[in-house]
C-alpha cells in the first residue's frame, strides 16, 4: 500500500478522502494562477481596449511575460530564502552570470557588432550559464557557512555588484577576449543570440519569410486575420515556452521541498543546530542549496534578459532587480511554491507594470502642460499641474509605493499577502494516519 | 595554549584565509615600493611616481573620512537597534539635497528663484556656479547648510524610526532588514520625486582654492579642507558625547548588552531616538560634505555608496565608533590607491572584496567585539 | 501492520562504516507493539552490551579565552545503563555534553564512542556514530509539525539526496520509505502519548510536551547512546513521571543514557551509577548511596539540598 505514485500523491491509495482533499488542493492553486491571470488581463483590457485588440493583446503579452519570469525567479530565491533560511540578497548576479555566460559561449567568434563569443550551439550555452552560476552559487554559500543571516545578506550585495562592475569594465572585456576569446562588451553588454522560438515562426528569423507554422498562426491572428502585429504573436509563442519552464521548476522544487531533503532544509531554517546534533550535515546541504538555487537562477536570467535582445550590466542588474524578486516572494510569503508563482505574477501587473501604464492613461486625460520640476508644479498651486507632474513622473511614485508595500507587509502580514501557506516537508501525506495505524486516536 | 613561539605558526595554522590575507597584502607593499623605485622584477614593479601616490591617499583619506562619518550612524544603528539599516544610505543623499538646499538659498538669494534653490538646481540662465556655493566665497553658506543638513536628516531618521521601526521592536534582525529597503526606496524615490533625476554640478568655482603641498606634489583644495575639519570636529564631538556624558554611557551599555541594559534601568526608547538623531544628522552631514567634495548631486548618490559605507563598518567591527572610523579611512584607501594594481573601473569592486575577505576571515572586524568606544 | 516496517536505515550512509546493514536494520528499536496502547518497547539486537564501555572521556579540557570550564574531566558509561551526571552550578556539565557531542571543540583531552576517537568531530558526525543529545531548553522546530520533526531525525534517509528526492524513477524509493518512516513516527508518538499532537506546529506544544518531542525524535535517529540534558527541567510532575517511565523502558532495552539533572531526587532513585563533577573535574564516582554519604560531594553541595 505504497504511495506508488509521488507525481499524484495518493492518486490510488487507500485515503480518498485525503486523495480528494489534495486533489482539490492542487486544483485550487492552479485554479488562483488562472484566476489571477485572468483578473489581471482583465484590467489590462480595460485600461487598453480604446486602442483596439492589437494593444490589449500587447499590453497581455507584456504582463504574462514579466509575471512568468518573476515567478521563475522567486521560485529559485524561495528555496533559498523560504525554505532555507538563506539570505541572499545577490539575485541579479546570479542571473548576470548565467545570461553572460550563455551570451559568451553562444555568440558568433567574429560578429558584425559586439563582442566576441565562442560560436557554441544554444543549449551548451544555457548549460554552461546554468553551470557558472552554479559555480558562483557554491563560492557564495561559504560564508553561508559561518556568517549571520544579516553578513550574509551584505556579502551577497556585494558579490553581484562585484559582478555587476566586473561585466561593467572595459579591462574586464579585453582581459576575457585576450584569454578565452570572448567577451563581454564592457558597459555596451553584448547582443543576445537568436531566439530559437523566433525561428519556429520565422525562416532565419527574417520578418517577412514566415514558416509553415508563421504562416497558419500569421494567417488567423496576424495582420491577414485578427489584426495582431506579428512581433506579439512571437511573443506568445516564447511564453508558451517560459510556462513550460515554470510547470518545471515548480514541479522539481515541489519534489525538492516534500522530501526528507526538505525536511532537512526547514530544520536548517528553523535551527541549525538542532539539525546538526540529528546527523544532517547542515553546510552541505546550505552549499547544495545555494548551487540549486544559483542555477535557476542563471536559468531564469537567460529565459528572461536572453530573450531581450540586448543584455548590459547596468541598469539591467542593478540591487533594484533582486530587491524586485524579494518583493515577489515575500508578496506571495515565503517558503511556499505556489506562493511564489502568485507573488511574481501579481508583482510584475500590480506593481511593476501596472502604475506605469495606468501613469500613462492618466496623463493621457490631462490637458495641461508638465512643470519642469516639482517645485515649479508646486507653486503652480493647479491641481491638475501638479496631477499631470505626477503622471509624467510615475516612476518615483511606483518606488515608493514598492517600498510602502514592502514595509506594510512586514509590519501587519509576515506570512505574506497571500496567506500563510504551509506546504509539507514530507515525500508521503502526513495530514492523516493511514489505515495501518489501528491504534486508537 | 602555545608559547610565543609557536602563537604565530599556531594562528597560522589556525586561519589559514588569514595569513593569505597578510602575504597579499605584504606583497602588495613590497611591490608598491618597487613601483615607487622604479625597479621591475617580472610582474613585480613597474613605475608609480610619489605625486601620484601622495595625491591617490590624500583623496582616499578624505573620502574615507565622509564615508567614516556615515559608517559611524551605521554602526550604532546596527549595534543598539541589531539590525543592518539599508535606508542609511538615502539618508546621506537626504541631507545632502536638503542642506545644499539651504545652502543655496542664503548664497543665491534674491538672484534666482527660491524654488529653485531649495531643490538645488538651476533655472532659467542662473546654473548653480553662478549660485557662487563656494567655502571660499560663500562659507556661511555652506555652514549653515552643513547644519541644515545634520538637522533635517536627524528628523527625518526618527520619523521613519517612529513610522517603520518602532512598531517591530521585538522583531528579528532580518524582517527591520527588509522594512529598512522598504524604507529606503521610499526615501530615495521620494527624493527623485521632489529633486528630478538628473545628475548636477553644485558647487561653483573658485580660482585659487587650491593649496599645494611641495614636498609630496600632493595639492589640497578648500573644500577638501572643509570635509578634513568638519569630518573630524563632528568625530571628535562624538567622541565627547560617548565618553563624557549620561546619554554615551547609555548608548555604549545598549550596544554592549541590550537586556543587561535595560535591566539597569537604561531609558531604551530614548537612547534609540538619541542614536537615531546622531546616527541620521551624521549621514546628512556626511552627504553633504561628499557632495562638497564631488561637486555634484544625483538622488541616489547614497545609496551608491551604501554598499561603501557597510564596508567600513563591518572593516572596523559593527558597533564600534573608532571601527568605523579607521574603517572609513582603509575603504577610502584601498578605493583610491587600488588603481595603482588594477584597472580604474575596478576600485569600487575592490572595496567590496576587501568587505567580503574581511567577513569570512575576522567577521568581528580590525578591532573586535561589539563595544560603542 | 503489527510486524516490522522495513526499517528505513541507511544504506546511503556509507560514512558509518560498512555492517550497517545487518545488525542496525533489525533493531527497528522504537517499533512498540500498537495493539498495546502503552506497550513495552521490544527488545532488539543491537544494544547488548559489548566489551568496552560506549562513551570514554579522558582529560577533557575545555578554556574559553582565560575560563576554564572543564578541567581534566575523566570517567565512561557503562553500556546499557542510566548514569547521571550531576555537580552544582559552574561546574561544567553543559561545556562537558557540548564537547563530548561536538558543538564545541575540546581544548585537551579525547572523548571515544564504542572504543572509537570522536574528539574533534562535527555534532552531525558524533550523532551519526549513533550517540545522540537532547538540549537543556528544548530546542523544538517550531514552524514544523509535530510528525516533521520526527521524520527529520532518522539518519541516512534516501530522500535526504537531492538527486533521488526530483529524479522521477528514483524517486518511488523515497516514497516507499517515506511511508515507512510515517507510520515509525506515528508508533513513536504514541509511545510517548503525544500522538493527539501529531498535526501541531511544535511551536504552539507547551515545554513539556516539547521535552517529550525532543526525547521522540532523538529515538527516530536510531541513537546507541542518548545524551539527555536536563530533560526534567520545567516539566511538571505528571509528565516527568511519563518522561521517566520511558527512559527506564528503552533502558530496558538496552539504550545507554546519561542523564543530566539538576534535581539530586531524580537522580539518586533513577541512576544506576552517579558522577559528580565539580569546578570542571569529576569529584566523585558511584552509586547513589555513595554519593549521598561521600564527604566531598556534600562539602561542594554545602548549602545545597541532598
Amino acid at each position: 500500500m505504497s504511495d506508488a505514485d509521488p507525481a499524484v500523491p495518493e492518486a490510488d491509495a487507500p485515503e480518498s478522502a485525503t486523495a480528494a482533499v489534495i486533489a482539490a488542493a492542487k486544483e485550487s492553486d492552479f485554479a488562483l494562477v488562472v484566476g489571477t491571470l485572468l483578473a489581471i488581463y482583465a484590467a489590462a483590457a480595460l485600461l487598453s481596449f480604446t486602442d483596439g485588440l492589437n494593444s490589449v493583446v500587447g499590453l497581455m503579452e507584456t504582463l504574462t511575460f514579466l509575471g512568468l519570469v518573476y515567478a521563475l525567479t522567486a521560485l529559485a530565491l524561495n528555496l533559498q530564502w523560504g525554505y532555507t533560511g538563506l539570505f541572499n540578497i545577490g539575485v541579479a548576479g546570479f542571473m548576470a552570470v548565467g545570461v553572460y555566460t550563455m551570451g559568451m559561449v553562444v555568440r558568433s567568434p567574429d560578429p558584425a557588432f559586439g563582442p566576441p563569443g565562442l560560436g557554441l550551439p544554444l543549449p551548451v550555452g544555457v548549460l554552461a550559464g546554468m553551470g557558472m552560476a552554479a559555480l558562483l552559487g557554491g563560492i557564495a554559500a561559504l560564508p553561508a557557512l559561518r556568517l549571520k543571516a544579516d553578513y550574509l545578506a551584505i556579502v551577497t550585495l556585494g558579490l553581484s555588484e562585484i559582478i555587476r562592475l566586473s561585466l561593467q569594465s572595459s579591462a574586464f572585456d579585453s582581459f576575457l577576449r585576450d584569454t578565452i576569446g570572448a567577451g563581454t562588451g564592457g558597459g555596451r553588454g553584448m547582443g543576445m543570440p537568436d531566439n530559437p522560438v523566433r525561428d519556429l515562426f520565422l525562416v532565419d528569423g527574417q520578418a517577412g519569410t514566415p514558416t509553415a507554422l508563421g504562416d497558419l498562426v500569421f494567417g488567423v491572428f496576424g495582420t491577414d486575420g485578427l489584426g495582431i502585429s506579428h512581433p506579439i504573436l512571437i511573443g506568445w509563442g516564447y511564453i508558451a515556452v517560459l510556462a513550460a519552464f515554470l510547470v518545471g521548476f515548480y514541479l522539481l522544487l515541489e519534489r525538492l521541498g516534500r522530501s526528507p531533503f526538505g525536511r532537512t532544509m526547514k530544520a536548517i531554517r528553523e535551527d541549525e543546530l538542532v539539525a546538526n546534533s540529528l546527523g544532517k550535515d547542515v553546510n552541505l546541504v546550505k552549499i547544495k542549496v545555494f548551487v540549486i538555487g544559483c542555477a535557476l537562477m542563471g536559468l531564469a536570467g537567460i529565459l528572461w534578459f536572453g530573450s531581450q535582445g540586448n543584455v548590459s550590466p547596468t541598469p539591467q542588474f542593478r540591487p533594484l532587480l533582486t530587491f524586485y524578486v524579494f518583493i515577489a516572494v515575500i508578496i506571495g510569503g515565503s517558503g511556499s511554491n505556489t506562493g511564489s508563482v502568485l507573488g511574481g505574477i501579481v508583482f510584475a501587473a500590480v506593481l511593476f507594470e501596472g502604475p506605469r501604464r495606468v501613469g500613462g492613461a492618466v496623463r493621457g486625460l490631462i490637458d495641461a502642460e508638465t512643470p519642469g520640476s516639482f517645485a515649479d508644479a508646486l507653486v503652480s498651486l493647479d491641481p491638475v499641474t501638479l496631477l499631470a507632474y505626477a503622471a509624467d513622473n510615475v516612476a518615483p511614485l511606483q518606488f515608493v509605493f514598492l517600498g510602502l508595500v514592502l514595509v506594510f507587509i512586514i509590519h501587519r502580514r509576515p506570512e505574506g499577502v497571500l496567506g500563510d501557506r504551509i506546504e509539507t516537508a514530507a515525500a508521503v501525506d502526513l495530514s492523516e494516519r493511514p489505515a495501518g495505524g489501528e491504534s486508537d486516536e | 595554549m602555545g608559547t610565543t613561539d609557536s602563537s604565530i605558526v599556531d594562528a597560522a595554522r589556525a586561519r589559514p584565509g588569514l595569513l593569505f590575507a597578510v602575504l597579499l597584502g605584504g606583497l602588495l607593499l613590497v611591490d608598491l615600493a618597487a613601483k615607487l623605485g622604479g625597479v621591475g622584477l617580472g610582474p613585480i614593479g613597474g613605475s608609480v611616481s610619489v605625486d601620484r601616490l601622495g595625491s591617490n591617499l590624500w583623496n582616499g583619506v578624505v573620502i574615507g573620512l565622509v564615508i567614516g562619518l556615515a559608517g559611524i550612524g551605521l554602526s550604532m544603528t546596527y549595534s543598539i537597534l541589531s539590525f543592518a539599516n539599508f535606508s542609511h544610505g538615502d539618508l546621506v543623499s537626504a541631507g545632502a539635497f536638503t542642506g545644499w538646499g539651504v545652502a543655496f538659498l542664503i548664497a543665491g538669494f534674491g538672484d534666482v528663484p527660491v524654488r529653485a534653490l531649495l531643490t538645488v538646481r538651476d533655472a532659467g540662465s542662473a546654473s548653480p556656479g553662478d549660485v557662487g556655493a563656494h567655502i571660499l566665497s560663500t562659507p556661511g553658506a555652506i555652514l549653515v547648510g552643513l547644519v541644515a543638513a545634520f538637522v533635517v536628516t536627524s528628523l527625518l531618521a526618527v520619523a521613519l524610526d517612529r513610522a517603520f521601526y518602532k512598531p517591530m521592536r521585538d522583531r528579528d534582525g532580518i524582517s527591520l532588514l527588509i522594512a529598512s529597503i522598504g524604507a529606503a526606496l521610499i526615501v530615495r524615490y521620494l527624493l527623485q520625486f521632489g529633486y528630478g533625476s538628473d545628475r548636477r554640478g553644485v558647487t561653483a568655482s573658485v580660482e585659487q582654492s587650491n593649496l599645494a603641498f611641495g614636498p609630496l606634489g600632493v595639492s589640497v583644495n578648500a573644500h577638501e579642507l572643509t570635509i578634513l575639519v568638519a569630518a573630524v570636529g563632528l568625530m571628535v564631538a562624538m567622541h565627547a558625547m560617548l565618553q563624557h556624558t549620561k546619554l554615551g554611557t547609555a548608548m555604549r551599555a545598549m550596544a554592549d548588552n541590550k537586556d543587561l541594559a535595560l535591566i539597569t534601568g537604561i531609558p531604551a526608547e530614548r537612547v534609540v531616538t538619541a542614536t537615531w538623531i546622531i546616527g541620521g544628522g551624521l549621514a546628512g552631514a556626511s552627504g553633504y560634505l561628499y557632495v562638497l567634495l564631488r561637486g555634484t548631486i544625483q538622488f541616489d548618490f547614497g545609496w551608491l555608496l551604501l554598499l561603501l559605507i557597510f564596508a567600513a563598518v563591518i572593516l572596523g567591527g559593527i558597533g564600534s565608533v573608532y571601527g568605523a572610523i579607521v574603517g572609513g579611512l582603509v575603504i577610502g584607501v584601498v578605493f583610491t590607491t587600488s588603481t595603482i594594481w588594477i584597472p580604474s573601473d575596478f576600485n569600487q569592486a575592490a572595496a567590496f572584496a576587501v568587505m567580503i575577505l574581511m567577513l569570512l576571515l575576522r567577521p568581528e572586524g580590525l578591532f573586535g567585539g561589539v563595544s560603542t568606544a | 501492520m503489527s510486524s516490522d516496517a522495513p526499517d528505513p536505515n541507511d544504506p546511503a550512509d556509507v560514512a558509518d562504516g560498512s555492517d550497517v546493514a545487518d545488525g542496525v536494520d533489525a533493531s527497528a528499536p522504537t517499533a512498540d507493539e500498537p495493539e498495546e496502547n502503552d506497550g513495552e518497547v521490544e527488545e532488539s539486537a543491537k544494544h547488548t552490551p559489548s566489551g568496552s564501555p560506549p562513551l570514554r572521556v579522558e582529560g577533557l579540557v575545555k578554556r574559553f579565552g582565560g575560563v576554564t570550564a572543564v578541567d581534566g574531566a575523566s570517567f565512561e558509561v557503562e553500556s546499557g545503563s542510566l548514569t547521571g551526571l550531576i555537580g552544582p552550578n559552574g561546574a561544567g556539565k553543559s561545556t562537558t555534553f557540548n564537547c563530548i557531542t561536538g558543538v564545541h571543540e575540546p581544548t585537551a583531552g579525547t572523548v571515544s564512542f564504542q572504543g572509537e576517537d570522536v574528539t574533534g568531530l562535527k555534532p552531525y558526525q558524533i550523532a551519526r556514530k549513533g550517540l545522540v543529545r537532547t538540549f537543556q531548553i528544548a530546542r523544538e522546530l517550531s514552524e514544523m509539525t509535530v510528525l516533521e520533526n520526527l521524520m527529520l531525525a532518522p539518519q541516512g534517509q534516501l530522500g535526504e539526496s537531492a538527486v533521488r528526492a526530483v529524479t522521477p524513477g528514483l524517486r518511488g524509493a523515497v516514497v516507499e520509505e517515506e511511508t515507512a518512516l510515517r507510520e515509525r513516527a506515528w508508533e513513536t508518538l504514541e509511545f510517548f502519548e503525544i500522538d493527539h499532537l501529531a498535526h501541531e506546529h511544535a511551536g504552539n506544544l507547551s515545554g513539556g510536551q516539547r521535552k517529550l518531542l525532543e526525547m521522540a525524535r532523538v529515538l527516530m535517529t536510531d541513537p546507541e547512546m542518548v545524551l539527555l540534558d536536563e530533560p526534567l527541567a520545567g516539566v511538571n510532575p505528571t509528565l516527568e513521571e511519563k518522561l521517566l517511565d520511558r527512559i527506564h523502558d528503552l533502558r530496558a532495552d538496552g539504550y545507554t543514557f546519561l542523564l543530566v539533572e539538576h534535581d539530586m531526587d531524580v537522580i539518586m532513585n533513577n541512576c544506576e551509577r552517579v558522577i559528580v563533577m565539580h569546578q570542571g573535574s569529576v569529584l566523585a564516582e558511584g552509586t547513589g548511596d555513595e554519593i549521598r554519604n561521600d564527604e566531598r560531594v556534600i562539602e561542594a553541595y554545602l548549602g545545597e539540598d541532598l
